[in-house]
């Protein structure tokens, strides 16, 4: 079988008037890989993921995704309708605030079973099963599968997303900033079980992060963004133990040694 | 059979930004190759860059010129150029590393870091883990340190935990960067018996020994990188 890449980021450009949000960015992703997009606050990682991941229409540029069918489509051609099946079955997101991907009124079961039913299921016990298999993975106990996520610690309400994003088995995940504002302790286990879960499903991520660390641990590629452009691009290793660009020197050397 | 590694007139300088953008020379017009079922030290004084030629070679510093040609699965990839696919592909398979420190991972149970790389090719997971748990058994780690997070252990045991994960694969190419320098004298010698079996399995290996004795036993040859540095003039 050959490999062939899952996303074919083409010249992708967005601006905010004048402003330059994102420029000129390409790259493709391979199944099963992990792509960290590093950058301070308003370097526009965000504004790049939103793009991809077509919750923005960018100004210029396109994005080829490999669907299922073997077949190649322009992420920005499809109707509304196709890309709204393809977020909830083939992708996940996983905001930054779980209160952004989650529905905080609804029980956590209901939260990982609507995806199911999105996509057909719609025998009852066995939604529920899947959901409460899904919590024990992610770590939540699932004498919790019936409370509603506001009753949840932040870290808890983090891995019910991921429970909720997962679930429908999708090929790539997108994620902003997954680990922040989380207490490093509860990071360390979010981290670890992002890390197991992308290995064993082989998932392809996009991670957007500004914390070098999390895309050490997580990432096999690595872009750094400044000002809307990216300045460098390699293996995680390298560019982490050799970065060439004075920005992504400064970044390596302001890290923080315990 | 293609040679397993050979570094063909690589140089490499750090440009530090940071310091108004002067230029670090490292090392220039690296030759040399090592063969299957070889063991072949990299000498010279400490900051001559021994280990900077070992992280060039296993893709963690870039270099400015020259080839890296390394034999994966029958071809021949020069990972001086290779994109960053190609260079996983070939750590998974053909080109392994020890480090100095092992990079832990929070949660990790010390057994499933040395199995990892084994689960990583497709190994069924208890099969990796008998396998781990002989080689933690052989550098006589003790068995109630297996199940829990490297983090906490001491020098000696996260090195032999990083050592076991090292020599885990059969991967045709081993570099070692000090394996044994934090071991004691009987967990040096598991390590040079160790050594002799991946050279009579026919690995090629590539390493830095600071400790003579483990040096001795293990090399083959001794290759001087002061011959490529531009400091051998003041290290002389």
């Amino acid at each position: 079988m050959i490999e062939t890449p899952l996303l074919k980021v083409n010249d992708v450009s967005k601006f905010y008037g004048n402003r330059i949000g994102c420029r000129n960015v390409s790259f493709e992703l391979w199944p099963g890989e992990v792509l960290a997009i590093v950058g301070e606050s308003g370097s526009g990682k965000t504004t790049l993921l939103n793009c991809i991941s077509t919750r923005l229409m960018p100004t210029t540029g396109s994005v080829e995704y490999h669907m299922r069918d073997g077949s190649y489509r322009d992420l920005y051609r499809m109707n509304e309708a196709e890309r709204r099946f393809l977020m909830r079955t083939d992708w996940g997101f996983v905001h930054q605030n779980p209160a952004d991907g989650l529905r905080m009124t609804v029980s956590a079961g209901a939260n990982v079973g609507e995806r199911l039913m999105a996509i057909g299921d719609r025998h009852y016990g066995k939604i529920r099963s899947t959901a409460i298999d899904w919590l024990e993975r992610v770590e939540i106990n699932a004498e919790r599968i019936d409370d509603q996520p506001r009753a949840f610690s932040g870290g808890m309400r983090q891995r019910l997303q991921i429970a909720r994003n997962l679930v429908t088995g999708p090929r790539l995940v997108f994620m902003d900033e997954p680990t922040g504002g989380l207490d490093v302790s509860v990071q360390a286990r979010l981290l670890d079980l992002v890390r197991g879960l992308v290995n064993d499903l082989g998932l392809a991520a996009i991670i957007v992060t500004h914390d070098l660390a999390v895309a050490r641990l997580l990432s096999h590629r690595m872009m750094v963004m400044k000002d809307g452009n990216v300045i460098e691009h390699g293996l995680t290793d390298r560019v982490l133990d050799d970065p060439r660009e004075p920005y992504t020197q400064l970044l390596v050397s302001s890290i923080l040694q315990v | 059979m293609a040679t397993p590694l050979v570094v063909s007139e690589v140089a490499k300088s750090f440009t530090m930004h940071l310091r108004d953008g002067i230029k670090l020379p490292v090392v220039s017009d690296v030759t040399f190759s090592v063969a299957a079922g070889e063991c072949v030290v990299l000498g010279g004084p400490s900051g001559i860059g021994k280990s900077s030629l070992l992280k060039m070679i296993y893709g963690n510093y870039a270099v400015d010129t020259g080839q890296i040609l390394v034999n994966h699965q029958g071809r021949v990839v020069d990972l001086a150029s290779a994109d960053p696919r190609t260079i996983i592909e070939v750590r998974k398979r053909s080109l392994g590393y020890v480090s100095q420190f092992l990079r832990t991972v929070p949660r990790v149970a010390a057994i499933d870091v040395v199995a990892e790389p084994l689960i990583a090719r497709g190994v069924p997971a208890s099969e990796a883990r008998e396998k781990a748990a002989e080689l933690l058994t052989k550098l006589n780690l003790p068995e109630a340190l297996w199940q829990l997070p490297p983090a906490t252990f001491s020098g000696g045991e996260q090195q032999r935990v990083n050592i076991a994960r090292g020599f885990i694969t059969d991967h045709t190419i081993l570099l070692l960067d000090e394996p044994t320098a934090s071991l004691d004298a009987t967990n040096r010698a598991v390590v040079v018996g160790m050594i002799a079996e991946k050279k009579k399995a026919g690995v090629a290996l590539l390493g830095i020994f600071h400790d003579e004795e483990v040096r001795e036993a293990a090399a083959d040859r001794i290759l001087d990188v002061q011959k490529f540095s531009p400091r051998k003039a003041i290290a002389a």
